[in-house]
């Protein structure tokens, strides 16, 4: 459950560089996202024209404060996006340098903080530091989104280790991984680890063929969801064969 | 008569091409100036390939000759596409997703680019013009052919306002774009540079006589008003990432203006309320509104068959 409400498809699409609205609208609808992030802080309120078109795909919205570098610019922007989009939901970032583009995990705290009290529901994007994580949730946070890998880096899950400690470590926190995400294995690997839904977009974006794209994440984080929900078989140091030795046929000469 | 609305590229080509034919036409202007005289003025239907569906590509490529015939300041050179060491894999992405370019030296085609960038595409058939000399070059065309311009439209109407035809065209939305001007006298780039960069990409045309055109930011917003200073700093600092030169250059002008774009950015002639319009020229206008203009011309010369 995110903030009280059950998400159908456990992806989540960004909207920006697309070639064009039609062809993001045909990727959210083959990708079937429940819910779609859009970004205010360089469009304004004048980007009414492209949001209509967002409000249109039926997704839930999540707006972020993409662009932001301080608190007090994040917590303005999270004002504006919820008057301008009717939704108290906010993906909270607050980049800490503009070209490695990392959180600033200070100052998401500090915009958090306010932004809880405020009453919204903060989607806070952080890294996999579980202090961080806990200072979020006592903030007010209900779900945590640490990253893959830096934005638009198409890394994957680079510190795979420390987002499992992470996942072990809030086991009731709904945990969304949000950015560094470049090919659908990846996602897989995410819900098959236990995450609760993953969060990209230049990888579809970017794609020669954006519609396709999303459909094979759509399907990828779909597979790695059932699997979790399966029960993965254990690794194993060693081989074991799985057809039995014994009762086999004898072949006649 | 037909009264073409509008006197940015996507009119004047509409009312050349239809005077071109010996149709009766006039032009009715509006009181601010078109935001077609910010563009670039890239001819790169290659290039745009990228993100533009084919169409853009293969309709876009016949532009080329129509403006060398009709633009002093048209100059073939080809598209030069460079990335930073650290961006290669940009480029070979952007190699995948076009055709058109071979892999050349960029210091073999632009000496002052030698030893900056190892590896670089070149469209060899791609061109540029100077939007200003160009729309004026049409204006001068029509008058000399005794086509009017006048305040209010008295005929068959072809509405080619852009933005103002928002009015009529529901689906027309606004992407907001920044360029800059800059007089590099030390610069002698000869051909269209694009940069491209994960996220501050940017092109750099030249205009002759040492100045430059840097463009150009994409913004889903209908903001008007000038340039950001964020915009500024992105072209800026993309643009002496291409040549130390540019710290030095005086910045001419800023612009910044309103694309009109339709839903899926492709241009198009639509009929619409008893009208023709000609709009959703995006950031393809120098490219396409000859093509589209030509449409437009074959199917009134027909209308007009048709009624003798």
């Amino acid at each position: 459950m995110f903030y009280g409400i059950e998400l159908p498809s456990r992806l989540m699409l960004g909207t920006a560089q697309y070639p064009s609205p039609q062809v993001l609208r045909d990727a959210i609808a083959a990708s079937g996202a429940a819910v779609i992030t859009v970004s205010l802080r360089r469009e304004g309120r004048e980007g009414g024209a492209f949001r209509e078109i967002l409000t249109d795909s039926g997704c839930r919205l999540l707006p972020n404060t993409a662009g932001c570098h301080s608190a007090r610019e994040a917590v303005t922007t999270a004002d504006m996006a919820r008057e301008v989009m009717g939704t108290s939901w906010i993906k909270l970032e607050v980049i800490g340098h503009a070209d490695t583009l990392q959180p600033d995990p200070f100052a998401l705290v500090e915009a958090a903080r306010i932004l809880c009290a405020e009453g919204f529901d903060v989607f806070p994007y952080t890294t996999e530091d579980l202090i961080l994580g806990e200072k979020l949730v006592e903030a007010g946070c209900r779900v945590l989104m640490p990253w893959g890998a830096p934005i638009g880096s198409g890394q994957g899950l680079s510190n795979r280790a420390g987002l499992a400690r992470m996942r072990a470590h809030f086991p009731d926190i709904p945990l969304v991984i949000d950015a560094g995400i470049g090919a659908p294995s990846q996602a897989a690997e995410a819900m098959e680890m236990g995450f609760d839904a993953v969060l990209l977009n230049t990888a579809v974006a970017s794609a020669r063929d954006p519609v396709a794209m999303a459909r094979a994440f759509g399907q990828a984080v779909e597979a790695g969801r059932t699997a979790q929900a399966a029960g993965l078989m254990p690794r194993r140091d060693m081989a074991r064969a799985s057809t039995p030795v014994f009762g086999m046929a004898e072949l006649l000469a | 008569m037909i009264s073409v609305l509008g006197a940015g590229v996507a009119g004047l080509c509409a009312a050349t091409a239809l005077a071109e034919r010996g149709l009766p036409v006039e032009i009715v202007e509006a009181v601010t100036p078109p935001v077609s005289r910010l563009a670039g003025g890239m001819l790169a239907p290659f290039c745009e390939g990228e993100s533009a569906p084919e169409v853009i590509v293969t309709r876009g490529r016949s532009a080329i000759e129509w403006w060398r015939v009709r633009a002093q300041s048209f100059v073939q050179r080809g598209t030069l596409v460079v990335a930073a060491p650290r961006d290669a894999g940009e480029l070979d992405r952007f190699a995948r997703a076009t055709r058109g370019h071979a892999r050349i030296d960029p210091g073999d085609l632009e000496p002052e680019l030698s030893g900056r960038f190892a590896v670089g595409l070149h469209f060899a058939e791609e061109a540029h013009l100077d939007p200003c000399e160009a729309l004026a070059a049409l204006r001068g065309g029509l008058a000399s052919r005794g086509v009017a311009f006048r305040d209010r439209p008295s005929g068959r109407i072809v509405d080619c306002r852009g933005m103002a035809a928002r009015d009529r065209l529901r689906d027309l939305r606004a992407v907001r774009g920044e360029m800059l001007e800059l007089l590099a006298p030390d610069v002698t780039l000869t051909r269209t540079i694009r940069l491209l960069h994960p996220r501050f990409p940017c092109y750099i045309v030249p205009r002759g006589h040492g100045r430059f055109m840097v463009g150009a930011t994409m913004v889903e917003s209908a903001r008007d008003g000038a340039v950001t200073a964020r915009a500024l700093m992105e072209l800026l600092s993309a643009a002496w990432t291409v040549h130390p030169g540019f710290g030095e250059a005086e910045v001419l002008a800023t612009g910044a203006g309103l694309r009109p774009a339709f839903p899926d950015n492709i241009p198009a002639l639509r009929h619409e309320d008893g009208r023709i319009h000609l709009n959703g020229m995006y950031r393809h206008g120098f490219l396409m509104a000859p093509v589209l203009a030509c449409d437009l011309a074959n199917k009134l010369s027909e209308d007009m068959t048709h009624a003798h």
